[in-house]
């Protein structure tokens, strides 16, 4: 686990195009940690979705508002912090995707997916501020026993 | 993403290629079914054997698909679920609202 290669951080323009351009630097990033093919495709994806909800509802599409990613090892935990500089943003009054009544709309997954992909993600919020996301992922193997607290649920990818 | 149309025994397949993700593929994928809708398609089969990843905007744009084809009286199905699409699929529950084939025969027979 090569400390010398983090932390990194990267800051881009309010463009999906440049969500690419993180995961590449992200990818590269995460390819020299213990962090096994399938798990840094679902941080990857996480992380997409931080990014997107970043420029899409913190940074509302204006190209010169900026959106900056890093990502540190603390301890064994990945910490991977994506900030905008929105309005702020309140998780609590995000729609529940899985409610039956909500199940064909057509948004509203990404927090959803972010949950199920990361050990733990944290808002941070102040109006007129923007938002910072704290995703955390716990590098390594699994101590015996583990694993339903170390994943997502049987429903889900490990 | 790149998106291949093909027609077989009057179903509409569109194979998909790649990221159906924010920004390119989802746009690819609903220009795609509104194409085929326009072309008259009522039978459509989604083939996602090559897709690699799908974000939450992917999903979105293929729960779009599905109610814009059915609201038309349409069918739209999907065929080849690669695992990590299947793994997304289940997440959202949306595994139960899809008719999921793994055989293109059974899925063109199925309408």
């Amino acid at each position: 686990m090569p400390a010398e290669s983090l932390p990194f951080q990267l800051t881009i323009g309010s463009r999906f195009e440049n969500i690419e351009l993180v995961q590449a630097v992200l990818s590269d990033a995460l390819s020299a940690y213990d962090l096994d093919e399938e798990n840094r495709h679902w941080v990857d994806l996480a992380v997409r979705e931080a990014v997107a909800n970043a420029i899409k509802h913190g940074n509302r599409l204006e190209p010169d508002k900026r959106v900056e990613i890093d990502l540190e090892l603390s301890g064994s935990e990945l910490v991977i912090r994506v900030r905008d500089q929105g309005e702020g943003f309140d998780p609590g009054s995000v729609i529940d995707p899985l409610a039956p009544e909500n199940r064909l709309r057509p948004n509203g997954r990404g927090i959803l997916y972010m949950q199920k992909f990361m050990d733990e993600i944290d808002y941070d919020f102040q109006p007129g501020r923007g938002t910072e996301l704290t995703l955390r992922k716990r590098l390594g193997t699994a101590p015996e026993g583990a694993a339903e607290a170390e994943g997502p649920s049987d429903d889900g990818p490990r | 993403m790149r998106v291949n149309v093909r027609q077989r025994e009057g179903v509409t397949i569109l194979d998909l290629k790649g990221k159906i993700t924010i920004g390119v593929g989802d746009v690819a994928l609903r220009e795609a079914i509104h194409q085929a809708l326009a072309a008259g398609a009522n039978k459509i089969l989604v083939n996602l054997e090559d897709v690699s990843t799908i974000d939450s905007s992917g999903v979105g744009e293929l729960v779009s698909a599905y109610t814009t084809v059915t609201n038309r009286g349409g069918k739209l199905r999907l065929l080849n679920l690669p695992p990590k699409v299947a793994d997304i699929l289940q997440i959202t529950q949306l595994i139960t609202v899809f008719d999921v084939y793994e055989d293109e025969e059974e899925a063109i027979r199925s309408f």
